[in-house]
């Protein structure tokens, strides 16, 4: 779970980043070079299929724990107060990667089935993915269920930076206060990030 | 702080044994003092039931002084109540009101089955225990206290994760029933010090194997054991578990 969370946390780093590329105003032409790379290049495609088997890896691990974690309680609580002693997000990680995966669905289906179509039904015909942005992000309930993808992915990221950390044997006086600064501030830079794209689209912020 | 009377009602677990199905009966209590414990207050109840000839609520105690980890109760919604750091024969009326509704419940995990009532049996922590939580000794003469140095932080350490009283109040308070701080400890203590040593690698992997076999859960980070134990055992113990036991799966023999 860790592993795979860390992997799964470096490739939102590199999704942001690319992504960002439609901030530089420039009818969204270095994005859309970046988007070609990465759908072309080989090692890029090789990377591709590890990110899946990440992701897959780490759904499959949370079914897991979340079968026999359900299973070591099987009478449960009359009366409990759970948060008295822990964080709402911190006990909700598998129904907000369930949210995730409900919106990785959505998001996949907007932008990376069209990228595929576009590169080998239709030959690798031009495929100009900043304005496919454009469009799909000019319908506001889209915007709007994207921004709740959003939150959901800033409250898994919260718990499950530290988390990783903490599973791999990692807390020590000194640095676990760092990464969870560190992790609070990944949360909210790529979360913002994420969000802000969306939004900008649907103003017509972005030339 | 000023002493004061309250009427209470309780609504406790009964359960006749470990096959039966168990349910909250309530109970109304008179005149119960700020000063009693707990299990005072128990105690009070089981003495009315009796003259009420009914069947007396079976509860786990031993010390009465918080330092056994018998008296497991689960009292609104709190593995031993309200207070931090304190077992439920520490917890004192005065942390209630007068007309409060108090619901108490046994530890609920599968590997902690309820025997009766109140009463769990956790002899699932004793064979994780022998499952490797000791260490190889000499025979003859004990060896000098002092005769081999270790560093100061390491016997604190050590002596911090040796506090845990095997209560059970974690996995009680664990969403997953994780037994997970209970092992941290009981691995760390050893772990921390030479005389855990020789039998390291072998240690942390049959206590977890035993522990995976009883039907713990799993621990995803919460913390919130930490915040319920009544010794203050910290998360760090389980963090040492885990590279403890990576460490040991990754360098030992077995299979």
């Amino acid at each position: 779970m860790a592993f795979t969370g860390l992997f799964l946390i470096l490739f939102l780093i590199v999704h942001a980043s690319i992504n960002a590329c439609i901030f530089l105003n420039d009818e969204g032409k270095t994005f859309n070079e970046m988007a070609r790379f990465m759908s072309h290049n080989w090692i890029m495609r090789f990377l591709e299929l590890g990110l899946f088997a990440g992701l897959i890896t780490h759904i499959i691990q949370g079914l897991m724990l979340w079968s026999q974690n359900k299973n070591a309680r099987p009478v449960q609580y009359a009366y409990s107060q759970p948060n008295k002693n822990s964080k709402w997000y911190s006990r909700s990680m598998a129904i907000l990667g369930t949210l995730l995966l409900l919106f990785l669905v959505m998001h996949l289906s907007h932008f990376y089935v069209d990228t595929k179509v576009a590169l080998y039904v239709k030959g690798d015909a031009p495929h100009n993915l900043f304005e496919e942005m454009k469009e799909v992000f000019s319908v506001n309930w889209i915007v709007a269920l994207y921004i709740a993808g959003v939150v959901a992915l800033f409250w898994h990221l919260y718990h499950g930076f530290q988390s990783a950390f903490q599973s791999l044997g990692v807390n020590h006086k000194k640095y676990t206060p760092l990464i969870k600064s560190i992790g609070f501030g990944y949360a909210i830079i790529i979360c913002l990030l994420f969000a802000s794209m969306p939004i900008a689209m649907f103003f017509d912020w972005i030339k | 702080m000023e002493h004061y009377h309250m009427n209470l009602t309780l609504k406790v677990w009964r359960q006749k044994n470990s096959r039966e199905q168990g349910k909250l009966e309530t109970y109304q209590l008179k005149g119960i003092s700020s000063e009693m414990s707990f299990l005072e207050m128990f105690d009070v109840l089981n003495e009315q039931l009796i003259v009420d000839g009914k069947e007396p609520i079976a509860f786990d105690h031993d010390c009465r002084e918080g330092i056994c980890g018998m008296c497991s109760m689960y009292i609104n919604g709190q593995a031993h109540g309200p207070w931090q750091q304190n077992t439920t024969c520490q917890l004192h009326m005065r942390a209630f009101k007068d007309g409060d509704t108090i619901t108490v419940e046994p530890w609920r995990s599968k590997a902690f089955p309820v025997l009766k009532d109140l009463v769990v049996n956790r002899s699932a922590f004793d064979r994780i225990i022998q499952a490797g939580g000791f260490i190889s000794v000499n025979t003859g003469n004990a060896v000098d206290a002092n005769a081999i140095a270790i560093d100061k932080k390491d016997a604190d350490d050590a002596f911090m994760a040796a506090a845990c009283i095997g209560c059970g109040a974690c996995v009680a308070t664990c969403k997953n029933g994780s037994a997970m701080l209970f092992v941290g400890a009981k691995v760390s203590q050893l772990a921390l010090l030479p005389q855990g040593g020789p039998e390291r690698e072998s240690r942390v992997l049959n206590m977890v194997a035993q522990m995976d076999k009883e039907g713990f859960g799993n621990c995803t980070n919460t913390y919130a054991c930490e915040a319920e134990c009544p010794k203050g055992i910290s998360v760090s113990n389980i963090a040492r578990l885990n590279s403890e036991y990576l460490k040991a799966g990754l360098s030992t023999e077995s299979k």
